[in-house]
């Protein structure tokens, strides 16, 4: 009975039909889609930190403006993603208290501190450019309301991927002490942006299951080289030097070939030893301790007007 | 180990005027009035809609997907529901 649903239920993906919540699914499935879903909320919502962190010292009004609409596109995507995660059947405090204990992941990226303004354009152009890599080829995943989620992302994410990129160029063409600012934010967050896309496929415990679920639809060292190839020519464009030595134009693959991950420092930072990690997860419990009384006003105000007592 | 989980209530929106509404998703409130606000701030930051319908999710039912054959099967042995089953000739015009 288990394994006919099960090929029924393999047909379906290979048919490029969409599973919906109420379809039978395997629970391998499920708690993959509630691992890697809900791990893309949390990176969304941790990562309006580091950004948040320049705000209140933007250096002109618009570039503020600018800043808080982004972030706030950014909180609104953690929103999209828990709304699809709970579609598989967890409360959004079951996903809370998984990313305040730790038992549920963020994007390692948003451990590294952001030290200049320089720091929030590498952010747009570095960080958002890598994750709009990863959510075009996830707008096909399998699971429907990820996919939608994916969709509503990617439309919002170029107005991000572009200011990151307009910082950038103003400062690489500023000031010698702003390209310095700006070569260095680059240098910081190079590296950091290609882990983003996780482990080598040899390495990779997720992968086998992911893709042939379509949960995945692209290898991560594939996506990775899309990524290479467009911020090399964007980077050369602004007078910026990627920070990789071995990085060269193969004539053969008509890609670049790029230097060896450190994988070390990768593995450090996901297991808490970034700079971040700490402050990131205090701050979260902070704010949502800080809310505690807002959410009981409201479920008190509901209760007084639930028993007629309305004025 | 919290108590505090709002309830859940599902968002529709219609694009413009006279278009259909589609479901896009879900926000947390404790009433109408909040979750009409929590949904116009999630999803129409750039003015995806003309109009926002909010339903308490609990108070929404589906049919199953998995008995869909049976549901939906009625359907299927009524094709004259559908103009191509009724024969006419060329001549007539405008029909
Ligand atoms: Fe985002
Ligand atoms: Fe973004």
């Amino acid at each position: 009975m288990e394994d006919r649903k099960e090929r029924a239920f393999q047909d379906k993906i290979d048919a490029e039909l969409k599973i919906e919540p109420k379809d039978w699914m395997p629970e391998k499935y499920r708690r993959h889609l509630i691992r890697q879903i809900s791990q893309h909320a949390h990176s969304e919502i941790i990562g309006m930190q580091p950004e948040g962190n320049w705000i209140t010292r933007a250096p002109s009004l618009r570039a503020k403006m600018v800043l808080i609409a982004k972030v706030q596109d950014e909180a609104g995507h953690g929103l999209y993603l828990y709304s699809a995660t709970e579609t598989l059947g967890i409360t959004r405090n079951e996903l809370i208290t998984q990313l305040q204990t730790g038992k549920a992941k963020y994007s390692n990226i948003f451990n590294y501190p952001t030290l200049t303004w320089a720091d929030v354009g590498a952010i747009g152009w570095l960080v958002d450019g890598a994750a709009i890599v990863n959510q075009q080829s996830l707008r096909r995943t399998s699971y429907g309301p990820y996919s939608r989620a994916m969709i509503r992302i990617c439309k919002e994410e170029s107005f991000h991927h572009r200011q990151g990129y307009e910082i950038m160029s103003k400062m690489a063409l500023g000031t010698t002490e702003q390209q310095e600012m700006a070569q260095d934010a680059l240098d910081r967050w190079w590296w950091p942006s290609l882990m983003m896309f996780g482990p080598h496929d040899s390495d990779s415990a997720h992968t086998s299951n992911a893709m042939q679920w379509k949960i995945k639809r692209e290898t991560n060292d594939d996506l990775r080289q899309v990524f290479v190839d467009r911020a090399v020519k964007q980077a050369e464009l602004i007078g910026l030097t990627i920070p990789d030595s071995e990085l060269k134009w193969n004539p053969k693959n008509k890609n670049y070939d790029f230097g060896k991950i450190d994988w070390n420092e990768f593995w450090e930072v996901v297991n808490g030893n970034g700079f971040c990690n700490k402050e990131r997860i205090n701050n979260h419990v902070k704010a949502h301790e800080e809310g505690k009384w807002v959410r009981d006003a409201a479920i008190a105000y509901t209760e007084k007007n639930k028993n007629g007592a309305r004025a | 180990m919290r108590n505090d989980n709002l309830p859940v209530w599902e968002v529709f929106v219609q694009p413009k005027t006279g278009a259909h509404f589609q479901h896009c998703g879900s926000v947390h409130a404790t009433d109408k009035e909040m979750a009409l606000q929590n949904a116009r701030e999630l999803y129409t930051r750039r003015q995806e809609g003309s109009c926002i319908w909010v339903v308490k999710a609990e108070d929404i039912v589906s049919s199953n997907p998995n008995d869909s054959e049976s549901f939906f099967d009625p359907a299927d042995d009524k094709v004259y529901r559908y103009p191509t089953f009724f024969k006419v000739s060329k001549k007539v015009k405008g029909l």
